[in-house]
């Protein structure tokens, strides 16, 4: 028998207290009609963060405890279907009750991960050549706001070769969630597309429950072989809402106001990305805005302590500076003899054509040298840094060589001298 | 005597408070029995009839007026034969076990038995009626490469203990009684292979401390050359993200000269472990011609496992290294990384509602660390064997920004610090190590004077540098071009060191003392050309030499041959 709880105590913020007995951390409960969980026991009291927000609650609403953790259904019919950061349907499709499943369950077993070691080709070479996207990667892409980032996103989505897409959104604009699901539709790739999507305007509590969603579905889906992309945009939102919620419950803050814990929650949401031996994998893109376009904010500063690498995007160009896959080593060296040292050469020749270029701007002589690199730079922008460069890994290595031959002789790019002698081109 | 039990009466975060019964002490561990699985928790503080527990699991399902177990014991570990080689969570946990045991996910509430329960063939040292103080050997067993030594418990406190009885060579379990010590007061203690012992309690039963004067070859030559680690001493290498700390860890863990490697992955990736749990069954030691896997240790808790356990894993691992130390072995401990340690006691004080000091860190961060780290050292062993453990900690500053709290309080109590720069990973600069802002108080294998010099060189062609961003290239005089250019050779061929080339990756001291000779010379000699564009592509020959030299083999003939040529190139233009 459920006990029904008639007098709620206090109302701060999203939280909400109430005298009750046998109460679990972690639990569900009714407020109202609206989900609420256990955040907090102290003696008697219960705290309760409400999903919908407190606003409306009322002294005398009831508050019923469901004795379960937050849950949410798991089974095939998810594909397709778009629900709220609660599970609640937003298609006007069904709700779905079956096989519920817990979510934000323990971690992964160190001991039972793999070593990763498949390469997701994606066709733009930024991203193929310089900073190989590999599966069970967790990577953020940095940016700030008003860069192309969830067209990046979605496109990648699409071209990338997997079973089956989770995409978590949290404080997308409308429109933004409108071009998303526009974008799947028409590409096809919807049949096989999970999405929970907060938008702006929704409670601030469902948005802390988007990656939990989202992540505990993928997770169930990759233990049944599939391999999953989960795409979660924007995570500055997130740590926000974090923020919003831990300053309300008069925790003291760390970081420009942000909780000490923001690091173990980012920690624990992207630390799903996972390769199961003999079964699916998890691989996660998540978007993280930069304000002020800076690095050094506490959530970019924080998720890249966490991920494997970043992609830096700047004037709707992946960076080569700053970006970095980190699990890139693991496949590249299969991919052709010449990938990684073709990459590192490149890369420290566009660092020195950057310095030639602030030398020019500065108004010196330019050197012989320094023309060679400016000509270089300026080939390498435009014909591999360009985002709607489609090309296979084995073009743009070519691609990369032709661009060398043009601009330098054979001994001033740095590289060894029999890759040289195998791969530079011949010129007529 | 009955076990003291308490029940709780509030839970906030991973944080539980209890109220209990009789005499309990700080630090000492409890179960919390939550539905069927006993949580494991640490008191951290004692309030009148309150304790606040934090909890090394995730507190869900906890609810007020479940029963609280306490042990009467400090947070300890199990130290016997059979550490090396495993896997362990920071509560020494073997994970390996608990996947055989649980499947993909980290079930919370299991605890099993750290020491793998094995037979061990087991030769005595000691003998009937022999005096024993804590730490002496009893007797040995063959570990892998090592003879471990079984020895009197280090808790031990000197009351006139004698050997009573002791085991005959031969082959026992490791749980087994293998000897028996009495003290005046004619009490019995029955020891077996395994003891355990408090983490937060340093291991003091050698004779005296030694000064870390002695080289540990990493085999990087920026570090061995520049930067060198002393064995016995410490380190700590701050970057920000994607400076290319853990590929620079990993790279000592596999090349360092020591017996032993303790890896102690606190807060950091899971991939990162993985990285080390597959790899190093593979790689062969050169110095004993056995895997790299046999020599090491590895207590991971990542990022995503519980909080609380940070704190746990980097004492545990502490704790191993000094029990290794005890046979007389020079051990490793690398920790990545040290500032997720320090954010999971923030965490804590935050919910203790303790006044914070910077940023948020509790006031007593500094006296914390400084403590973790004097447990290095270089020490003389009562049987008169002299062994070391060397302490290197990263440190991930928020925003890579090195004033922050737990950096400044590393470096006060470091002896080398190992900064790396966010610049020179964005050129691809590895190790990034900055060689101008780091430094060093310790001996390195290079005569000091030549480093010194070639160092000056360093800084006058950084400053060369600078100068001509801002006066052009056009403006800067030939000799002073000549030593940028010197400047900018001593980095891409010496401080730069490939990790993921075969030869280049590990370059031993003899290679190091010899190539640097030749650096040095070709550094300090003068050149005959008046032209920028020839000086560059002077230079630019000449690097490319060196750089083929660092992909032959040492003392091969093509060396040999390598080395004559780029001999002969720099002489001939030399005036």
């Amino acid at each position: 028998m459920q006990k029904v709880y008639t007098k709620i105590e206090t109302i701060v913020g999203n939280v909400v207290t109430v005298k009750a007995e046998g109460v679990r951390n972690g639990d569900l409960a009714l407020v109202g009609d609206s989900y609420a969980t256990v955040i907090k026991l102290d003696k008697d009291t219960v705290s309760l963060q409400v999903f919908a927000g407190a606003q409306g609650v009322s002294t005398t609403d009831t508050v019923k405890f469901l004795g379960r953790p937050m849950m949410v259904s798991f089974s095939d019919h998810l594909l397709g279907r778009i629900f709220t950061g609660t599970g609640v349907p937003r298609d006007n499709g069904p709700a779905l009750n079956e096989n519920m499943i817990a979510i934000g369950g323990p971690s992964v077993n160190p001991a039972k991960r793999i070593v990763p070691k498949n390469m997701i080709r994606t066709g733009i070479p930024m991203i193929d050549v310089f900073n190989t996207l590999v599966e069970s990667q967790k990577l953020p892409i940095f940016s700030v706001s008003g860069e192309p980032y969830n067209q990046l996103l979605s496109r990648i989505a699409m071209q990338a070769e997997v079973d089956v897409i989770v995409l978590g959104g949290m404080g997308l604009k409308y429109d933004d969630y409108l071009v998303f699901k526009d974008t799947l539709e028409k590409g096809g790739a919807m049949s096989h597309t999970v999405m929970f999507i907060h938008t702006a305007s929704d409670p601030i509590v469902e948005c802390t429950l988007v990656p939990d969603m989202s992540l505990a579905v993928a997770e169930q889906f990759a233990l049944a072989g599939k391999k999953v992309l989960v795409l979660l945009t924007d995570m500055t939102n997130y740590a926000d809402a974090q923020k919003e919620m831990a300053i309300t419950m008069e925790q003291v803050p760390s970081n420009r106001g942000y909780p000490g814990d923001l690091y173990s929650c980012l920690a624990a949401r992207y630390e799903k990305a996972v390769d199961f031996e003999g079964a699916g994998s998890i691989t996660i893109l998540g978007v993280t805005t930069m304000p002020g376009d800076d690095v050094t904010h506490p959530v970019p500063d924080n998720t890249g302590y966490i991920t494997e690498g970043q992609y830096y995007l700047k004037n709707g160009r992946i960076e080569p500076f700053g970006s970095l896959s980190r699990l890139k080593q693991n496949v590249n060296g299969s991919t052709r003899s010449d990938h990684r040292a073709l990459m590192d050469g490149m890369i420290r020749l566009y660092s020195q054509y950057k310095d030639s270029l602030e030398k020019k701007s500065m108004g010196f002589l330019m050197t012989e040298w320094d023309e060679k690199l400016l000509k270089y730079g300026e080939l390498f922008e435009s014909k591999l840094m360009d985002l709607s460069v489609n090309i296979p890994l084995e073009d743009a290595l070519d691609l990369g060589w032709e661009i060398l031959a043009e601009c330098f002789e054979p001994n001033e790019t740095g590289l060894k001298t029999n890759l040289l002698n195998e791969r530079w081109p011949k010129r007529n | 005597m009955d076990k003291i039990t308490g029940h709780v009466t509030g839970v906030n975060g991973n944080l539980v408070s209890v109220s209990f019964d009789g005499s309990i002490k700080k630090n000492e561990v409890g179960y919390i029995l939550c539905g069927d699985t006993r949580l494991k928790g640490e008191v951290i503080r004692v309030n009148g009839e309150t304790a606040s527990m934090q909890i090394y699991e995730m507190t869900n399902g906890i609810k007020v007026g479940d029963v609280v177990e306490f042990s009467d014991e400090l947070l300890s570990v199990e130290l016997g034969p059979g550490l090396l080689t495993q896997v362990y969570d920071g509560l020494q946990n073997p994970l390996p076990d608990l996947a055989e045991k649980c499947g993909f996910f980290l079930e919370r509430g299991v605890y099993l038995d750290p020491i793998p329960n094995k037979d061990w063939e087991f030769t005595p040292i000691a003998k009937v009626g022999d005096r024993v103080y804590a730490g002496d050997a009893l007797g040995s067993v063959p570990e892998g490469l090592f003879t471990h030594l079984i020895m009197v418990p280090f808790s031990t406190k000197d009351e006139g203990w004698k050997v009573k009885s002791i085991k005959e060579k031969g082959t026992y379990n490791v749980r087994d009684t293998v000897c028996v010590i009495e003290n005046e007061k004619g009490e019995e203690k029955k020891l077996s292979m395994v003891f355990t012992h408090p983490v937060k309690e340093a291991v003091k039963c050698y004779s005296e401390r030694l000064h870390p004067d002695e080289t540990l070859v990493t085999q990087i030559r920026c570090i061995d050359t520049f930067l060198p680690v002393a064995k016995g001493g410490t380190f700590c290498v701050p970057g920000p993200f994607g400076a290319g700390k853990t590929v620079l860890q990993h790279m000592e863990a596999k090349n360092s000269a020591v017996d032993i490697v303790i890896v102690a992955a606190c807060g950091e990736r899971a991939g990162e472990v993985v990285e080390v749990l597959k790899e190093f069954p593979e790689l062969i030691d050169p110095k004993t011609g056995r895997s790299l896997i046999e020599r090491t240790i590895i207590i991971c808790n990542t990022s995503s496992m519980p909080v609380a356990a940070r704190e746990a894993s980097v004492y545990t691992a502490v704790t191993m290294a000094e029990y290794y130390r005890q046979m007389g072995l020079d051990v490793l401990l690398l920790a990545d990384s040290t500032s997720r340690w320090a954010q999971a006691m923030r965490e804590m004080s935050g919910r203790l509602e303790e006044i914070p000091g910077d940023e948020a860190f509790p006031a007593y961060l500094e006296s914390v660390i400084a403590a973790f780290y004097e447990r290095a050292g270089k020490v003389k062993l009562r049987d008169g064997k002299v062994a070391s453990v060397t302490i290197g900690g990263t440190v991930s500053p928020a925003g890579g920004n090195f004033e922050e709290p737990v950096t400044q309080a590393t470096l006060k109590v470091v002896g080398a610090f190992h900064g790396l720069s966010r610049e020179r990973s964005d050129a691809r600069k590895y190790p990034s190590i900055h060689p101008i802002d780091s430094w060093s108080k310790y001996e390195g294998v290079v005569d000091m004077d030549k480093v010194n010099k070639a160092r000056a060189i360093l800084k006058k062609s950084n400053e060369i540098n600078q100068m001509m961003k801002v006066i052009g290239e056009e403006g800067t005089s030939n000799e002073d071009y000549v030593t940028y250019q010197k400047g900018e050779l001593l980095d891409a061929v010496y401080l730069q060191q490939n990790s993921f080339d075969p030869i280049d990756a590990a370059c031993s001291p003899e290679r190091q003392k010899h190539t640097f000779n030749v650096l040095y010379d070709i550094l300090m000699s003068n050149y005959d050309m008046d032209d920028k564009r020839e000086i560059r592509s002077f230079f630019n020959q000449l690097r490319q030499e060196y750089l083929d030299w660092h992909n032959t083999e040492w003392n091969s003939a093509e060396f040999k041959a390598q080395e004559e040529r780029l001999t002969q190139f720099y002489k001939a233009r030399r005036k």
